[in-house]
């Protein structure tokens, strides 16, 4: 009952009440104009009525473009106004901080499937600790699903064969809806669940209990390094046929044809599946694909243990 | 009521200007969704080989380059001779307008000849090959860029198979306008249906004017 | 029936392009403009009937949250919603107001006999139907689930549904679209009669035109674009496969690259009506005439640069989000000037509320809000948390049916009278008018509440919280079925029983009133020659050198 008189939805989030500024500052504009052109529609339709019988002519209008280029240039103005003001919020939604805590979802036909640092896994749950930044690496195992918190006012497309990112800081303890916003099929609508953002602490008893302590991603980056036999090529030995991936993360890398990109997950991801699509110069092109052989799951673990090491 | 009408001016043109300038407006602006059309294929094309060089690359060298410079010389004689139509039936030569029509659709039927050719090679690439590049669940080629020369092959097929559509369509405007020429209905007063059709058919030469350099010859020396 | 269109009472006219052979073939074949936007004016309503039943049905569904109690499973749905869309856009929308008042009024407004290429006018129709034929054979074979928008790797390799035949009709229904728009621009730049220069023309014409060059640039896009899907599905050609290094949000690129445009050629005609209509009901010449012309053209131009505003967070990059927000702003610029001018042809002029009128002035209240919602999704920041909300669901039906639907029916209203010969009852009309406007507010505003809480579109089932706003939301559905039922009932009648029309019952300016109701089938006894600026209420008409009499 109470959705027919508030406005929006509940604040979990700095960010999301930075939002609702701006959503109210549109809407104060948006009813303003509103009035003032159905006042005007209203007014003038009343005051120039049609007089059956008047012999009064009606006088053709005179043309004014001054008037109306002017008004087109403060409109113009005012609209600028919401552009900035909503890209600067953008800015912000797109800036994770350096040291957020990364927590993998993937979406898949019909369920979310989320882990976080500590090993420990859920589905169409998200918990989370209160007063921390939060930073979501995700993907699809199959179509494009979206990840959606209306109580943070962020939502982020997962889209299969890549990684996207959404971020945010609660710092409101509470349970808040969580949805799949891009249509995927016959359960769309059934594949979400909530957000239980808790204490620091209770967050903590939560992600290192349960029935067996889970590895976490890193730990299982290390263990699928290991068994797929990376570890042969890019061991730290002088002589290595692979590169080091030691300290690799973020740092641009030099190709043979010339080019070069600061090395991010797509890369790391393609890397495994696709490796000849870009050969790190100095290196001879023999490594082999593993597509196939690693699932996304698998994928997100072998990056996050890439990515811990120095 | 107007004894001076001509039986080609339609009845709701004023004069034969009016019609003439009507029909060569509507063929341009038709030709501009043409290029709306295929620039969608062209956009395609260019982001992946973006993404792709390697695989663009590896999958041309495994086109015909023969055939296709083969049929980019046809197709190439084929707008002379439609160019050669419309002169004629400038000049009132109506015979040499209709040859000129049928010259056309045997050129443009060689093509497609050609093309089928091209194809069938294709889908059957001969006990030998340690390739199949048509793609699909069956596509195959040793290579680490594999993916990338199935999406090449997808825009290749798609690319000229689109265009080899169009020539079909074509043709058959050729038919119907190698009907008309024949009986003598083009001539020096009344000549805008193979200019139309002309320009039509030039199109789709430019068309693949485009589409054999980007196909056929990626990092070809 | 025939004794009615063959009465001669005063005003009606016994030869008329109505009656002139009344045998299915020469209905079937005709090569008359006015004939074959009748037959797109039938099968139009058909198309918006078979769509808006789709909508009554899972508005229905949706007045329980489920997941007990529901009216239709959740593919059920999902079937219902794609078909909805598919059948209200490509089948009625885009056509509409072009295919029906563009054919009907084009040739008669420039002054000529018909258009530069009545054939290709009369294949249009066909080719509409070959396509609505296919799209229908799609649903009653199972339905369509992928959503009108076919986003991909869903459609091309998930989906179970009949997504070949649904894109198939799509594919064919752009052909008609391409033809009507040729048929415009070449008419109007080669057809127009003797002292018809460009300024001198119905703003009705300009809107046509804008529209036909948007048709003509963007149509061929989504064409390329169900090609692609089709031999993806069909071929197992990988395009947009992800597992082979293709790119799924490609396929939104080109998707709504038309499918953006493709909203101004929804809306660029219904402006037309509104010029038209204001004009004719203020008994004023338009305010601002030029700037509403360049107005025009000026949206169509910017329409085709800021399609990325729906990709928002579809992992387009950062750069990619802030141009496409930029851009969009300025769209809003021109439009808002030529809601300006609407208001001001109202001041110091004579305004009569007719039905006409009412749904101009529908549109007007409607358009404004819908454009504004937009403001909320054109700001980045905002957008991330209402896209794929029922907030876009608000918007888009408020520009789409209260801007572009209310502009077809007011259209259809003003020249009812032209295109039959027949009144029909005004009083009626304007209580369905209102009828209509109260049934669309109820129905679509508290979708915008629903969607600022973060109620996702396509969605079956739904968190009970969200059930208040839903009924409420289908209730207006039904009050808006009834007013659309009423007003069929008394359109219909008025072919039987409405008192003839005479020329020109509005007392309105321009060609198309100087010509019977119905008009001949040549459209006029002779050929006009335009002596004055459009809308010159001071003389008695287009053509005439006498003042306006009193």
């Amino acid at each position: 009952m109470n959705l027919l008189f508030k406005l929006l939805p509940e604040q979990a989030t700095e960010y999301a009440r930075q939002v609702d500024e701006l959503y109210l500052f549109i809407l104060a504009v948006s009813v303003f104009f509103t009035a003032l052109f159905v006042f005007l529609m209203v007014y003038f339709t009343v005051k120039y009525r049609h007089k059956a019988g008047s012999t009064e002519k009606v006088e053709p209008p005179h043309e004014h473009y001054t008037p109306e280029m002017i008004g087109g240039g403060l409109l113009l103005a005012l609209l600028m106004v919401m552009f900035f003001w909503g890209a600067k919020l953008y800015f912000k939604a797109q800036r994770p901080p350096a040291d957020a805590m990364e927590i993998l979802v993937t979406g898949k036909q019909w369920m979310w499937k989320i882990q976080h640092p500590s090993g420990k896994k859920e589905i169409n749950t998200l918990h989370l600790p209160v007063g921390r930044a939060i930073k979501l690496n995700m993907t699809s195992e199959d179509v494009i699903h979206n990840f959606f918190i209306p109580a943070f006012r962020v939502k982020n497309d997962t889209v299969p064969g890549r990684y996207t990112q959404l971020w945010f800081k609660p710092d409101k303890i509470g349970t808040y809806h969580l949805f799949c916003t891009e249509y995927c099929g016959t359960e769309h609508s059934r594949m979400g669940g909530y957000v239980k953002v808790m204490s620091e602490e209770e967050y903590e008893n939560w992600t290192s209990g349960g029935a067996g302590a889970d590895e976490t991603p890193v730990e299982a980056g290390a263990r699928h390094f290991a068994e797929l036999g990376c570890i042969a090529c890019h061991g730290a030995i002088s002589g290595a046929l692979g590169p080091n991936l030691a300290g690799v993360y973020g740092k641009e890398v030099n190709f043979s044809d010339g080019s070069s990109l600061v090395r991010d997950d797509d890369y790391i991801r393609e890397s495994i599946l696709n490796p000849q699509a870009k050969l790190v110069a100095g290196y001879a092109p023999i490594m082999p694909t593993f597509q196939g052989q690693v699932s996304e799951e698998q994928l997100g673990h072998l990056i996050a243990y890439i990515k811990s090491l120095e | 009521m107007d004894e001076t009408r001509p039986a080609y001016l339609a009845h709701h043109f004023e004069h034969l200007e009016q019609q003439k300038q009507s029909a060569t407006l509507g063929i341009w602006l038709f030709l501009i969704t043409e290029v709306m059309f295929f620039g969608g294929l062209f956009l395609g094309y260019i982001v992946y080989r973006g993404l792709y060089p390697e695989a663009w690359t590896l999958g041309s060298s495994k086109l015909n380059i023969t055939l296709g410079a083969i049929n980019t010389v046809i197709l190439i004689l084929s707008s002379l001779t439609m160019a050669m139509s419309v002169r004629s039936a400038q000049v009132g030569s109506r015979k040499q307008c209709a040859n000129f029509i049928l010259l056309t659709i045997i050129f443009g039927s060689a093509f497609l000849g050609i093309k089928a050719i091209e194809y069938g090679g294709k889908f059957f690439p001969g006990p030998d090959a340690h390739y199949f590049l048509i793609p699909g669940k069956d596509f195959f080629i040793d290579s680490p860029f594999s993916n990338g020369v199935q999406i090449f092959f997808s825009f290749y097929f798609t690319m000229t198979g689109m265009h080899a559509i169009h020539m079909i369509i074509g043709i058959g405007i050729l038919f119907w306008l190698y009907v008309k020429a024949r009986k003598g209905d083009f001539h020096e007063n009344y000549y805008n249906p193979v200019e139309v059709t002309g320009l039509y058919w030039h199109f789709v030469d430019i068309v693949w004017i485009f589409l054999f350099p980007l196909l056929y010859l990626i990092g070809r020396h | 029936m025939s004794d009615a269109i063959t009465s001669t009472d005063a005003g009606f006219p016994a030869k008329n392009y109505l009656i002139e052979k009344i045998t299915v073939s020469s209905w079937l074949l005709t090569l008359d403009h006015k004939r074959i936007a009748i037959l797109y004016l039938v099968s139009l309503l058909a198309f918006f009937l078979i769509g808006g039943l789709a909508a009554l049905i899972f508005r229905i569904d949706l007045m329980t949250p489920g997941p007990e109690g529901k009216l239709l499973a959740s593919e059920t749905y999902n079937k219902f919603f794609t078909t909805h869309g598919i059948v209200m856009i490509f089948f009625f929308l885009i056509p509409s107001i072009p295919a029906v008042l563009g054919n009907f009024l084009v040739p008669i407004m420039v002054g000529a006999k018909d258009f530069a290429f009545p054939k290709i006018n009369l294949a249009s129709w066909y080719v509409f139907m070959a396509g609505g034929v296919l799209a229908l054979v799609a649903t009653i074979a199972g339905g369509v689930e992928t959503g009108w928008t076919f986003y991909t790797p869903y459609s091309t390799m998930y989906a179970n549904s009949n997504v070949i035949l649904a894109v198939c009709g799509a594919f064919i229904a752009g052909f008609s679209s391409i033809m009507t728009a040729l048929n415009f621009i070449v008419t109007i730049h080669k057809m127009r009669a003797p002292g018809l220069t460009w300024f001198r023309l119905p703003l009705f014409i300009w809107a046509m035109y804008a529209t036909a060059l948007v048709i003509l640039l963007g149509t061929p896009v989504i064409a390329i674009t169900l090609v692609m899907i089709f031999v993806e599905r069909v071929f197992g050609f990988g395009i947009f496969d992800p597992a082979l290094g293709g790119d799924p949000v490609l396929f939104q690129h080109l998707f709504w690259f038309y499918s953006h445009p493709a909203v101004y050629i929804m809306i660029l005609p219904a402006m037309g009506v509104v010029s038209e209509v204001i004009s004719c009901f203020s008994r004023r010449r338009l305010y601002g005439y030029k700037v509403i012309a360049f107005s025009s053209l000026a949206i169509a131009v910017i329409g085709f640069f800021v399609w990325g505003h729906h990709m928002f967070v579809s992992s387009q990059s950062t750069f990619a989000g802030l141009t496409f927000s930029f851009l969009t702003f300025f769209v809003a610029v021109p439009t808002a000037l030529k809601m300006l001018n609407w208001i001001m042809t109202l001041y110091k002029g004579s305004v009569r509320l007719t039905s006409p009128m009412l749904y101009a002035f529908g549109f007007l209240g409607l358009f404004v809000i819908g454009g504004l919602t937009g403001l909320f999704l054109s700001t980045l920041a905002t957008d991330i948390h209402l896209h794929d909300t029922y907030f876009v669901v608000a918007h888009f039906h408020y520009v789409m049916v209260g801007g572009g639907v209310m502009g077809f029916l007011g259209g259809i209203h003003f020249w009812w009278s032209k295109m039959t010969g027949k009144k029909y009852p005004e009083g009626l009309a304007v209580f369905t008018a209102i009828v209509i406007f109260i049934g669309f507010n109820l129905t679509f505003f508290p979708q915008f509440q629903l969607g600022a809480h973060g109620m996702p579109r396509r969605y079956h089932v739904y968190p009970e919280e969200f059930q208040m706003l839903h009924i409420s939301s289908t209730t207006g559905a039904m009050v808006l079925g009834l007013g659309y039922l009423i007003m069929a009932v008394y359109l219909i009648w008025s072919l039987v029983k409405g008192k003839p029309a005479g020329k020109n019952p509005w007392e309105a300016r321009g060609l198309e009133w100087e010509t019977d109701s119905p008009p001949p089938t040549h459209n006029f006894h002779d050929i006009p020659v335009v002596r004055h600026p459009v809308y010159a209420y001071e003389y008695e008409s287009e053509t005439s050198m006498e003042p306006e009499k009193t």
